[in-house]
């Protein structure tokens, strides 16, 4: 995020777009509605009548992977109402003319065509962030999971620009990061452009600098993601260490993912359960959890935040950070000697120009916010405020795609995918903790009664989905959250695999998936067998080794 | 900004300094306070019920009252602003006869006056000012108020309302701090009740069930569930303050512990992410951690299609380092991958960047953030 936690009930304007924050950041959220009791107003564009689209000023339910379009238009609306903010366009921009006047012709109209949002609420939602005073913006991985997601963020940080809602209380461009150290996993240098800190590892000086530090030169060349890696399994990829993520369920297109990792001569996978990952693994290392692990975890608004153990870990769980050096010193390398996460964390921090000023003992009350770039300073709760990181911010010129695939006679259903408040991810702990499948104990898709009844669909009868990569059954449920056209399951439940049937095209500047845009075909079909209606889901257990 | 090109001025504390005058020493204020939140930076330790700093005054429960020079009864100190000049007494004879019977008929309307303490975060608040005021003489027994509703049978919110002073905590974090508007009074008097809409169950109200009317409760009308359910654990309930484990907001939490077990979660106040804030799954999805499904050995794989065989560490990591060597000679040093994961702290990402890099000179590395 841009801004702190602390100044989302401080806007006058919020615009939401990609965001189910009620349901993925629940506590965030509440400081959303805090604002709205004080009068702020508030923009959601949603596929679905999600809760924030409940209590918005105006929901903007555009198509799937079309928020480019809507956010041309917006930028259309904004320059010719005269609401853009020369003065901050001048002072801290570049490119800004070429962007007002590339914008010039998409209007509302040409937009409507697209993202299927009435134009006069496209009118009516861009005349009200750019009117505001103090303007914010947040999302989440509605906006990054299409082919464009980077045109997307960018068209978002394009509109913020215009209107100079940067770089102070209350405003900004803000997403909200998904689990507990994804932040973290970034700025501890798990990316294959960065070294930790967001040192690119194209630069000669930074190859330099960590030879220093490890003792072996590094490629100068950037790595491959981790979409490229599952491509190439079998294929240049060999062997794959993979700590703490379910891959095989999370990732899009679940065959050709179970298929790369079974075609690997060595998978090593460290995690907590015996997860479906993990059963296809080589060897599986027992990791300590949560409340068992000291360490340090950064959150959405880069606050570097303690973790403290609180319990010992089941028999032979070790933290990550021991087994992997471990592993490190039986491959026979040097300098994996650590003790301690404390002796880790300070070595990150002695190679990270934004954790510069800090240390294990310094954060030991959570008031950090990086850039902390050295110890007397206080830390970063708002970026931008001063000037950009690189000088000015960049407007960008860019026209509309269409997703990769797009719904056809074949497959005329756009299925997107998320979360669910009470489940997280795919239930491996939530699914574990008593009491959450009360709330939620099964999946259901979420379908519009008149696509029920235009599909022969039965509420609460069962359905077949399928797309070009495979198909699955799943329970029916009618409800007008989902747009007619559109059907929305989460990925939580084992017999709900929604990315069997995802995988359709990547973001080709961050290898991102497609994950909130897949065509698909439904028909009705009976219950599975030995399940009635109402049947509650599987119950996790270990399972077939 | 806005205060600017207004012409008002961001603040005016600086220019004049507020003074007024508590228990007959002069202290300072700034415009906006209440006299109770003065007093309590001067360490007053005026009593309360009704009140939870994240609220708004309500002024309800009366224990706060303090005496105010020129007024001719005792004023809530928690809805009084404080003023220039004001004289506040916030200790006199009669100030603690008034609160001691207040808090003989508060403990009158009630089943019971003492809870477990792993009812929830305020749940000994009630109990705590009946000893302080020695208010437990029962002299007021008679009709008590609140039906409970042991027909609720969600797993996580207990609704003991017979032990409920109509404080209307829970209604109003709800409402003021959550935002969910699911819960609400009804009737006046012995028949006030908390209720849902139409009085149902409160899974089938706007309920989202983050526990936040539990940790408020000043008498354990409400309790948590999870952590009542291990309240005979064996031995003294220690806290540890950690960071919530699912999404990115990163809420502070205080784990409590018997033994080796935990036992319940508690919402840090101070948390700087989410100031006393939780979700159902940070209040309520904590035991996946001690569950049986946990690996607690390492697993090796003989051959391609063998199963999965426990083994020791020393054998699993040379296992390991023997298969990633041997795939290192047969296909170089640029075939070796590692994710690493966004649910583990810094140190195993830190770990695993450097295994790849330090290790084998490449950037094969990534998270799990694409996906």
């Amino acid at each position: 995020m841009s801004n702190p936690l602390a100044d989302m009930d401080k806007p006058d304007v919020i615009f939401c777009i990609g965001t189910n924050m009620t349901e993925c950041h629940p506590v965030a959220a509440t400081r959303l509605k805090r604002a709205l009791a004080r009068g702020a107003k508030m923009i959601v564009a949603d596929p679905r009548r999600i809760g924030l689209a409940e209590i918005a000023d105006v929901h903007l339910p555009l198509r799937v992977g079309s928020d480019v379009s809507l956010l041309l238009a917006m930028a259309h609306v904004i320059a010719r109402e005269g609401l853009a903010d020369q003065a901050f366009i001048d002072e801290r921009t570049a490119h800004g003319e070429d962007f007002l006047k590339h914008v010039e012709k998409y209007t509302p109209e040409w937009a409507s065509e697209i993202c299927e949002c009435d134009p006069d609420d496209i009118e009516r939602a861009a005349i009200m962030y750019g009117g505001a005073d103090r303007g914010a913006i947040y999302y989440t991985v509605g906006i990054t999971e299409h082919i464009c997601g980077v045109d997307n963020v960018q068209s978002l940080c394009n509109v913020a620009l215009m209107t100079g809602n940067l770089g102070r209380e209350g405003t900004g461009v803000n997403p909200m990061r998904g689990q507990n150290n994804i932040q973290g996993a970034g700025d501890a240098g798990a990316l294959p452009n960065n070294y930790p800190g967001f040192q690119a590892v194209t630069v000669p000086a930074h190859q330099e600098k960590f030879e220093g530090a490890y003792g072996r030169r590094v490629d100068l060349e950037t790595g491959m993601t981790k979409v490229t890696a599952l491509d190439l399994c079998g294929d240049g990829i060999h062997a794959m260490i993979i700590d703490g993520e379910n891959t095989l369920v999370t990732d899009p297109d679940r065959h050709h993912c179970e298929h790369a990792l079974r075609s690997l001569d060595c998978l090593v996978v460290i995690d907590l359960f015996m997860t479906e990952t993990a059963k296809v693994a080589d060897v599986v290392l027992p990791a300590t959890a949560w409340a068992e692990t000291d360490g340090v975890c950064t959150n959405t608004e880069r606050r570097v935040q303690r973790l403290r153990a609180a319990v010992p870990p089941p028999g032979d769980a070790r933290p990550d950070w021991w087994i992997v050096s471990q592993l490190a010193q039986r491959m026979g390398w040097e300098g994996f000697e650590f003790e301690s996460a404390k002796e880790v964390f300070n070595e990150l921090c002695s190679l990270s120009p934004i954790y510069a000023g800090l240390d294990w003992d310094r954060i030991e009350h959570g008031e950090y916010q990086w850039p902390v770039p050295h110890e007397e300073h206080p830390g970063t709760p708002r970026l931008h405020e001063e000037r950009f990181e690189n000088g000015r911010g960049v407007f960008k010129m860019l026209a509309y795609r269409d997703p990769e695939e797009v719904i056809s006679d074949e497959y005329p259903i756009w299925l997107t995918t998320g979360r669910r408040l009470a489940q997280y991810h795919t239930r491996t702990q939530t699914g574990r903790s008593g009491g959450i499948d009360y709330l939620l104990p099964e999946e259901t898709l979420e379908v519009h009664p008149d696509d029920i009844a235009r599909l022969g669909l039965e509420d609460g009868g069962w359905a077949e989905m399928s797309s070009p990569r495979g198909r699955l059954h799943v329970k029916v449920r009618g409800t007008t959250k989902s747009p007619r056209g559109t059907v929305f399951a989460s990925f939580a439940f084992e017999d709900v695999p929604v990315n069997v049937l995802t995988g359709g095209g990547y973001d080709p500047v961050t290898q991102t998936a497609a994950l909130k845009a897949c065509p698909v075909a439904l028909k009705p079909v009976g219950p599975p067998p030995g399940v009635g209606r109402g049947a509650p889901g599987p119950q996790i257990g270990l399972g077939r080794l | 900004m806005t205060m600017k090109r207004n012409g008002t001025p961001a603040t005016s504390g600086r220019a004049v300094r507020l003074t007024m005058t508590l228990d007959g020493e002069k202290v300072a204020f700034t415009r906006g306070e209440t006299v109770y939140e003065v007093a309590e930076r001067h360490r007053r330790e005026i009593p309360t019920l009704c009140y939870d700093p994240r609220l708004e005054p309500f002024g309800g429960c009366r224990l706060c009252v303090v005496e105010l020079e020129g007024a001719r009864n005792p004023v809530a100190s928690c809805t009084a602003k404080a003023e220039p000049g004001m004289r506040v007494r916030t200790r006199s004879a009669a100030l603690e006869v008034q609160r001691r019977i207040l808090m003989e008929m508060v403990a009158s309307e009630n089943r019971d006056t003492d809870v477990d303490p792993m009812h929830g975060y305020a749940s000994q608040e009630m109990a705590g000012l009946l000893d302080r005021y020695d208010a437990r003489t029962g002299r007021f027994r008679g009709a008590t108020s609140g039906t409970s509703r042991p027909d609720d049978d969600n797993p996580f919110i207990g609704r003991d309302y017979e032990n409920c002073i109509s404080c209307y905590r829970c209604v109003r974090v709800c409402a003021e701090q959550e935002g969910d508007y699911a819960i609400s009074i009804m009737n006046r008097g012995f028949h006030t009740q908390i209720t849902t809409e139409f009085g149902g169950l409160l899974k089938d109200s706007a309920c989202t069930f983050c526990g936040q009317c539990i940790q408020t409760c000043p008498t354990g009308a409400l309790g948590d569930l999870k952590a009542l359910a291990n309240k005979d654990v064996p031995g003294e309930t220690e806290k540890t303050r950690t960071i919530c484990t699912y999404c990115g907001v990163g809420c502070s939490v205080d784990v409590m512990t018997r033994g080796d077990e935990i036992v319940g979660i508690l919402p840090a106040m101070d948390g700087p992410a989410n100031e006393g804030a939780l979700c159902v799954k940070g209040q309520f999805a904590f035991d996946f951690v001690g569950h049986p499904d946990r690996l607690s050995t390492p697993f090796v794989r003989d051959g391609k299609d063998g199963p999965l065989r426990p083994a020791t560490w020393d054998e699993a990591l040379d296992f390991a380092a023997g298969k990633l060597r041997k795939v290192v000679k047969d296909h170089g040093r640029r075939s070796v991958y590692g994710i690493a994961s966004g649910r583990a702290p810094h140190e195993a990402a830190y770990m695993m960047q450097r295994f790849i890099r330090a290790g084998l000179g490449t950037n094969h590395i990534d998270n799990c953030s694409r996906a």
